[in-house]
């Protein structure tokens, strides 16, 4: 289970990836790059040009060189001020609007996590301009796709404005590598704090097991488990496969497990390989939530277990078992040692 | 809510005619949290406002039989509204609150068909006010307004200044359902009609969509009976 909510000490930093520009943003904790900064990096890549990193936080000396290894960076901007604590978008807009003055750049994008979704709007407004939420592919350096009616229908979308902002679906995109790269740096200087929002803090769960969003195995339960208590089950399986436990909205909304282990279109997004959904229906939230662009044409296996053989899961699943999930001993599925759960 | 939907066979968008269209899920959740807040005498009157064609008064409607005082109708339609982005919603709300002086805008986080996630964010940058995103928790404080907020592994709690504006997420609240008496008197409340050029707005996007396609379909999958029949299949194909 989870241990006690865990406070996080405030190294954070604010990285703004341009893309000749593209600018990528990425955040970074305890001086690692988040993954999806690197996914992030990829697309502003694939749209061409030279990518640039912009760097905003409140001890910035720590942050330059993990992202100046990585590999197609050409400049890092470097911004330091006690205004960035908290990385509150209110502050991070005017630089990054000084920086655009400056430099110019075509296309601005971050990844599309919290972050990125608070900030790029906020932003692209300021200028006048649109964003493109949750980018899954770039076609051309004015056109991408993304999805929409929570992952059910893929759109095509030509962007004609003077600076194209957009955020990017990290699961669709490979991360970059971080080897290769001499990006140099350059410091920039900060406008003046805003002033109007103030950062207070943060609790962040912490678990010993995989994050949900980028665990190479998950295993998810539904309102089929019953109760809180029996996805215990779960838990001790995802134990002997390291995975992550994920739930339905309908488990969240019961009661049975806290909502940041949701999985569906108002929870996360996972791309393991397998996903094992036992007792979910399947209602379109959740695939949502299990689908991704890139998932569709990779191997990831779901495997579904489920006693309704009508459950729309069933249309998602490469090997469904119909059974009622309290029948099936734990010890024959633990016997398999891969992501088999069966409750 | 759990309709499917369906891409139209040129492509050039999704079937909508003769879909019902209700309020999203995550605005009901805005609406409900103004009703709380008028309700604990925080906030004095609370003004509901939805852009598009005729269709959206009906949502306004629900809006005021869930407790706000009045409503205002934005007409956009035909080509206008399928052009429409948050970036020209942004723009007629910030010319509204203006206008209304109002102190607090709440809106939903994303809607469930464009799936942005961003007329919040871009209102209150074109206001210049501060922004509570993804609020699970709401209070406020004075003249200033504490928001926790949903992000990545938890919650993060900031404290803004009023006028603000606030983006309501799946946990803020539970909407309540409205009652019959108050759908009756909902109808005896005002909703004003204006149109974006009133607003001295400009809907213009230069977002094109240039096509819309089903996502790949997954090659169907394998039913099996029992466990042993489940294992027998995963090693035969490799997979343990």
């Amino acid at each position: 289970m989870f241990t006690a909510i865990n406070r996080r000490s405030l190294g954070q930093f604010a990285t703004l990836w341009r893309f000749q520009s593209t600018l990528v943003r990425a955040e970074h904790h305890n001086n690692q790059l988040t993954p999806i900064t690197l996914n992030a990096i990829t697309a502003a890549r694939k749209v061409g040009g030279e990518v640039t990193c912009l760097e905003a936080g409140t001890n910035c000396a720590m942050v330059a060189e993990p992202i100046s290894k990585v590999q197609g960076v050409k400049k890092i901007l470097v911004a330091q001020h006690d205004c960035y604590k908290g990385l509150l978008p209110e502050e991070l807009t005017p630089l990054i609007l000084a920086t655009q003055k400056q430099f110019n750049f075509t296309h601005i994008c971050a990844g599309a996590y919290a972050f990125g979704k608070n900030l790029l709007p906020r932003m692209s407004a300021k200028l006048d301009v649109a964003t493109l939420s949750d980018i899954t592919e770039v076609k051309s350096q004015d056109t991408f796709v993304r999805t929409i009616y929570a992952d059910n229908a893929l759109a095509t979308v030509k962007c004609n404005e003077k600076v194209k902002v957009f955020t990017v679906r990290g699961t669709s995109f490979e991360p970059a590598a971080v080897a290769g790269g001499r990006a140099a740096t350059e410091q920039v200087a900060s406008p003046s704090p805003a002033g109007m929002s103030e950062w207070l803090e943060q609790s962040l769960t912490k678990s010993y097991r995989p994050e949900l969003t980028s665990a190479k195995v998950v295993v998810s339960g539904g309102r089929g488990l019953k109760s809180g208590e029996n996805f215990k089950l779960l838990y001790d399986l995802a134990d002997k496969m390291g995975a992550a436990v994920g739930a339905s909205r309908a488990a969240v909304d019961a009661g049975y497990v806290p909502n940041d282990m949701q999985v569906g279109q108002t929870g996360k997004i996972v791309v393991p390989d397998p996903y094992i959904a036992v007792g979910i229906s399947g209602a379109i939230p959740h695939l949502a939530g299990m689908k991704d662009s890139k998932v569709q044409l990779t191997v990831t296996r779901v495997i579904v277990i489920n006693k309704d053989p009508e459950a729309p899961i069933f249309q998602v699943a490469d090997y469904g078992l119909v059974e009622d999930l309290f029948k099936v001993s734990l010890s024959m599925m633990t016997r398999l040692d891969i992501v088999i759960l069966k409750v | 809510e759990n309709t499917k939907i369906r891409v139209k066979p040129d492509h050039s968008g999704v079937v909508t005619d003769g879909v019902k269209h209700s309020m999203n899920p995550f605005c009901e959740i805005a609406v409900e949290e103004a009703v709380k807040l008028k309700e604990k005498k925080l906030i004095k009157e609370v003004v509901a406002v939805s852009c598009g064609p005729t269709q959206v008064t009906e949502t306004i409607r629900t809006a005021l039989a869930m407790g706000c005082d009045r409503g205002i109708h934005v007409e956009v339609s035909g080509k206008d509204y399928e052009a429409m982005g948050p970036l020209q919603i942004s723009k007629i709300f910030a010319a509204l609150a203006k206008k209304e002086e109002a102190s607090l805008i709440i809106l939903g986080k994303q809607a469930i068909d464009d799936d942005c996630n961003q007329t919040g964010q871009m209102t209150a940058a074109l206001l210049d006010w501060p922004q509570g995103t993804f609020a699970s928790e709401v209070t406020i404080d004075g003249e200033k307004v504490k928001v926790v907020r949903e992000i990545d592994g938890g919650l993060e709690t900031i404290k803004i200044s009023m006028p603000a504006v606030l983006t309501a997420d799946l946990r803020l609240n539970t909407p309540r359902y409205a009652t019959l008496p108050n759908i009756m008197k909902a109808k005896k409340k005002k909703i004003a009609n204006m149109k974006p050029a009133d607003l001295g707005v400009d809907m213009v996007s230069r977002v094109e969509v240039l096509r819309v396609d089903e996502p790949p379909t997954r090659l169907a999958g394998v039913k099996v009976e029992t466990v042993d029949d489940l294992v027998a299949k995963l090693r035969a194909n490799g997979t343990i």
